[in-house]
């Protein structure tokens, strides 16, 4: 096969090459819109290829310098986030981040987002995007241990959103189910700013051996390149450049340009290439993913700075009569390119069979930097290979910073005054909600690790009794958490992200563990307009000095862009995914309350709550004038310093961090699950008037905490925070809040009424 | 810590999709100090001191078709049917026990949930009436196991529902936490309640909960490692 290969390359001078574009007339201008190409990217294009493209060619830089693959509009802004730390082993620009837990035990970790396929087929869409970053993790040599989603539908009245709701979460459990990783934590939200534009944010964790990471280059001229999964069919096709496209009303058109997903095939290439890597096979592995064998073909040459050539007749078609431009462009899932030697190509055929994977030697590795593709015996490609990514369009795009200014609303602080406790929490809790009936569509035991998991409504955590780990930390365990509140990134961009990584931080910090490091999937809108690029700048900047003020470097993320629908851009929604280390996880804190207990809150010291971006102006439907809650780094790093050490001494039996809502709702989701309920003071509360102010204001750096008996320490040691008792929890009790009392059985009954859309 | 179990030779049949094998591996290994034998589905013989056979949970062959379907046909599977014939010891958990009824090694079938929808929750199981070892080793508690299938929901015609009880077949069934057999204890709306069947000279077993996955109090509930001991009795 090498052989003939050779031959077929040494004689492509004399290869007929495809037709070039026409320059000429109408359609010309349409074609270059339909590829998302601007006129000064054209002839950048042109620079670089020497001459007109062939179709498959403009093809190719298409999905190449597509927003989702080339990071054009935000990449100038990236540069801003912090990446370095000492635990930081791979950064980002890889498949995934990688950072050391203990020993030689490290974590592959990325989020990625699935928001188009999943509006246009919700079903596949998000099956697919389950895959896609199961991929990402495990194409690095990681084995995947876990799965995190967070999903944004529209209103619960809005008429797609039961469809798209059922859809998506059956399509999420299917396919990480059958590929048996489990779904260990996730959050889920309804607000009409997604009514046009969900959003399906897939998180995986995976762990590996430091020694043992794999990183992808086609090196050695004359080696093998082998395609290896599922047959490439029509699906998919300009997937890439559809997830830089923004939506209109009529889009069920574009159903052919969502991938299909098969779970089973991905069990098989999941084992097939931890297979091939642990036996060093191969010595190159890239994943089919966005652009399909276009991206990975180029990304692996571009790295050992090699060309290739590949010859299309050899390639799995599913379909007849597919043209170079469809074998190219397909997103078909499932599938990777492995770069051999020709000494390993009988033993990788021996293990690929095993596994019952297609494959086949589509090319080989040449010297030049060039990609030769052939197909039928013209060349339909031949671009230079480096100046693609290197040349590759970077926009400083204009933008305008959000400016808003925040006052105290006293009229919002009026109206609830006037309200009545009860029906405040009922509402509060139906918008929460009771997330079963999601989690339980999805496997969260498998792999024998969960110690905590989806029914926590907090971190995950999994143990990881692991051989690589260092002596003595059989016990470790990995937190995991995903969050963001899109209220707040509405009210204030900057603060929005910013809290987004801290609020991510206190749900770990919650369960005893160690925060340590971020990825993240930031979702926007269209950036072209120069309101939502300041929200995406200021995004930026506000993960930035959070991740710096927590120690939590950015190893791996994703942009999406064009989050938009007749013209509307969804609020910013820069989703965060953390993890962290547990010391010890026999000493795990729960965010459930499943003991009766002694109930602490604590908070940062003489700290007004705020209702800006809050649940509450969201149930009430109101535009408050104030800022959402001020970061307040000291009080979040001494509030998770303080509950280290209480997880230390054993004495905390539950923790979780206080959220939307407030007090109130964040002492239901702590108490309902298990049918605990009991009297609680109201600190600072002077009458009947601030009752429902102090019971839903919003913090930062806040925490209810549960003990098995009263602390007897000082309360009063802190520099930045204040802590106070608030009562017993007690089994099988209705709730008393200050004034406030709330039924146990309306709180359940509103909560199990909240997912039926 | 050594194990009166350790020197048993207990095999696992690995099929194409199979996912739960890392996790019996990791419970027999903690539990019992058992290195699994793996037996690759495209074996046509088992290994001759073999004691003890697991059917583990996963989509073995993507499930296609139906559950179990075509693992059940696969060439492992007529080494399988020729251990049980000479009274040899299996236990097939969730997507095993679909494989078993598959190849008529157990009676009935696993259709979907009358939900439509994959549950994966902790479910309760009582033991039922019977005079097997597991019967014996088991009966009088409540055992807390998780569940996780799409495709658990247990049937057998009424003729064969009688004659699983006239034999003493019935082992598990889905119970609330007081052991009472309610509407509201039935995940999935399987007949009779039932979680788990033992063959007529009970040495094989099939159940839709995952006793691996309940290994240890850290995970959740150690309740699954009497069940998987009351397998490794009945290999005796």
């Amino acid at each position: 096969m090498q052989k003939e290969l050779l031959q077929q390359f040494a004689a492509l001078n004399s290869t007929t090459r495809a037709p070039l574009i026409s320059e000429e007339g109408a359609s010309f201008a349409v074609d270059l819109r339909k590829h998302k190409i601007s006129d000064a990217e054209y002839s950048v294009l042109k620079k670089i290829v020497g001459r007109t493209p062939t179709l498959p060619e403009l093809g190719v830089f298409s999905a190449m310098w597509s927003e989702h693959c080339s990071y054009k509009s935000s990449k100038v802004h990236l540069g801003k986030l912090p990446t370095n730390g000492p635990q930081v082993v791979v950064g980002p620009g890889e498949n995934a981040g990688v950072i050391r837990l203990s020993g030689k035990l490290c974590v592959a970790f990325k989020m990625e987002s699935h928001n188009h396929p999943s509006y246009i087929e919700p079903y596949q869409g998000a099956a697919t995007g389950v895959g896609g970053i199961l991929r990402d993790v495990f194409c690095m040599g990681a084995r995947p241990i876990a799965n995190l989603n967070s999903l944004r539908f529209g209103q619960r009245s809005h008429p797609k959103t039961h469809y798209l709701f059922e859809n998506v979460v059956k399509g999420v459990g299917d396919y990480g189910n059958c590929v048996g990783i489990p779904t260990v934590a996730g959050t889920v939200s309804f607000d009409k700013t997604y009514d046009g534009n969900i959003l399906v944010n897939a998180m995986t964790c995976g762990t590996i051996h430091e020694d043992r990471i794999f990183k992808g280059f086609a090196t050695g001229v004359n080696n093998l390149v082998v395609y290896v999964g599922s047959a490439t069919g029509r699906d998919g096709i300009h997937g890439a450049s559809m997830a830089s496209d923004s939506f209109s009303s009529a889009t069920s058109g574009e159903r052919s340009t969502v991938q299909v997903g098969d779970p089973f095939a991905e069990k098989l290439l999941l084992e097939a290439t931890l297979e091939v890597l642990e036996r060093d096979l191969v010595i190159g592995l890239q994943d089919m993913g966005a652009a399909g064998l276009t991206s990975s073909s180029f990304e692996m040459a571009d790295r050992a700075g090699n060309g290739l050539y590949l010859n299309l007749d050899l390639v799995p078609a599913r379909a007849q009569h597919m043209t170079a431009y469809e074998l190219l462009l397909s997103e078909s899932q499932e599938r990777m390119l492995m770069c051999v030697e020709p000494g390993k190509w009988e033993a990788l055929q021996e293990c690929l069979k095993r596994w019952q994977l297609p494959f086949a030697i589509i090319g080989l590795v040449t010297e030049g930097g060039r990609m030769h593709i052939v197909k039928d015996g013209v060349l339909e490609v031949d671009v230079p290979v480096a100046p693609l990514a290197e040349e590759a369009p970077r926009y400083e795009r204009p933008y305008t910073m959000p400016s808003r200014t925040y006052s105290k609303d006293t009229n919002f602080r009026a109206v609830l005054q006037k309200a009545s406790f009860a029906e405040l929490l009922e509402k509060a809790i139906y918008d929460n909600g009771d997330k079963a009936k999601i989690y339980r569509q999805y496997d969260h035991h498998i792999g024998n690790k969960t110690i905590l998991g989806p029914e926590e409504e907090g971190a995950g955590l999994l143990w990881l009794h692991s051989d690589w780990a260092e002596k003595g930390e059989d016990y470790i365990g990995l937190a995991v958490s995903t969050n963001c509140n899109e209220r707040y990134c509405a009210q204030d961009p900057f603060v929005g992200a910013a809290q987004a990584v801290a609020k991510s931080y206190r749900a770990i910090v919650a369960t005893g563990a160690t925060p340590l490091a971020v990825t993240d999937c930031l979702n926007y809108g269209n950036p072209e307009d120069p309101t939502v690029m300041g929200q995406i700048v200021a995004g930026i900047e506000g993960i930035g000095e959070a991740c710096r003020a927590l120690d939590t470097p950015v190893v791996s993320g994703n942009v999406s862009l064009y989050n938009t629908t007749d013209g509307k851009s969804i609020a910013p929604t820069p989703m965060i995914g953390m993890v962290g280390k547990h010391p010890d996880i026999r000493k795990a804190v729960p965010a459930i309350l499943k003991t009766k207990a002694y109930i602490y809150w604590l908070r940062p010291k003489a700290t007004e709550g705020s209702f800006g971006g809050s649940l509450l102006a969201k149930i009430l439907d109101k535009d408050v004038t104030e800022a959402v809650p001020a970061l307040n780094w000291k009080a979040e790093r001494e509030a998770a310093f303080w509950i280290q050490n209480l997880v230390a001494t054993d004495r905390l039996v539950a923790a979780r961090d206080l959220g939307t809502g407030g007090l109130a709702l964040t002492l239901q989701k702590m108490l309902l699950p298990h049918a605990f309920g009991g009297t609680f003071a109201l600190p600072g509360v002077k009458g009947k008037d601030d009752q429902n102010e102090a019971a839903f204001a919003e913090y930062s750096a806040s925490y209810v905490l549960a003990f098995h008996e009263p602390l007897t320490l000082s309360l009063n040691s802190f520099e930045h925070l204040e802590c106070h008792l608030l009562g017993e929890a007690k089994a099988n009790s209705n709730m008393q809040l200050g004034s406030g009392t709330f039924e146990r059985r309306t709180a359940e009954a509103k909560a199990l009424e909240s997912l039926k859309i | 810590m050594t194990s009166k179990f350790g020197a048993t030779q207990i095999g696992l049949v690995q099929f194409p999709g199979s996912n739960c094998d890392a996790d019996c591996i990791d419970a027999f290994k903690r539990l019992f100090q058992i290195d699994l034998q793996l037996i690759w589905h495209e074996e046509t013989s088992l290994p001759s001191r073999l004691q003890g056979l697991i059917l583990p949970g996963g989509f073995s062959y993507g499930d296609y078709l139906r559950s179990g379907a075509l693992a059940s046909i696969s060439p492992i599977m007529q080494a399988v049917k020729g251990f049980v014939g000479k009274g040899g010891s299996v236990i097939g958990i969730c997507n095993g026990f679909q494989v078993l009824t598959e190849s008529k090694l157990l009676p009935g079938a696993l259709l979907k949930n009358d939900s439509r929808k994959f549950i994966c929750e902790y479910a309760h199981l009582s033991v039922a009436g019977g005079d097997s070892v597991y019967h014996r080793k088991l009966k009088g508690s409540l055992y807390k196991v998780p569940i996780a299938h799409g495709e658990g929901r247990y049937y057998v015609d009424s003729e064969g529902l009688k004659k699983l009880g006239a034999n003493g077949q019935i082992l598990f069934q889905y119970a609330g936490t007081d052991g009472v057999l309610s509407e509201a204890s039935n995940p999935n709306g399987a007949i009779s309640h039932i979680a788990g069947i033992v063959s007529e000279n009970g040495r094989v077993l099939g159940m839709m909960p995952h006793p691996e996955r309940a290994s240890s109090e850290l995970l959740g509930s150690a309740d699954g490692q009497k069940i998987l001991e009351a397998f490794l009795e009945t290999v005796g």
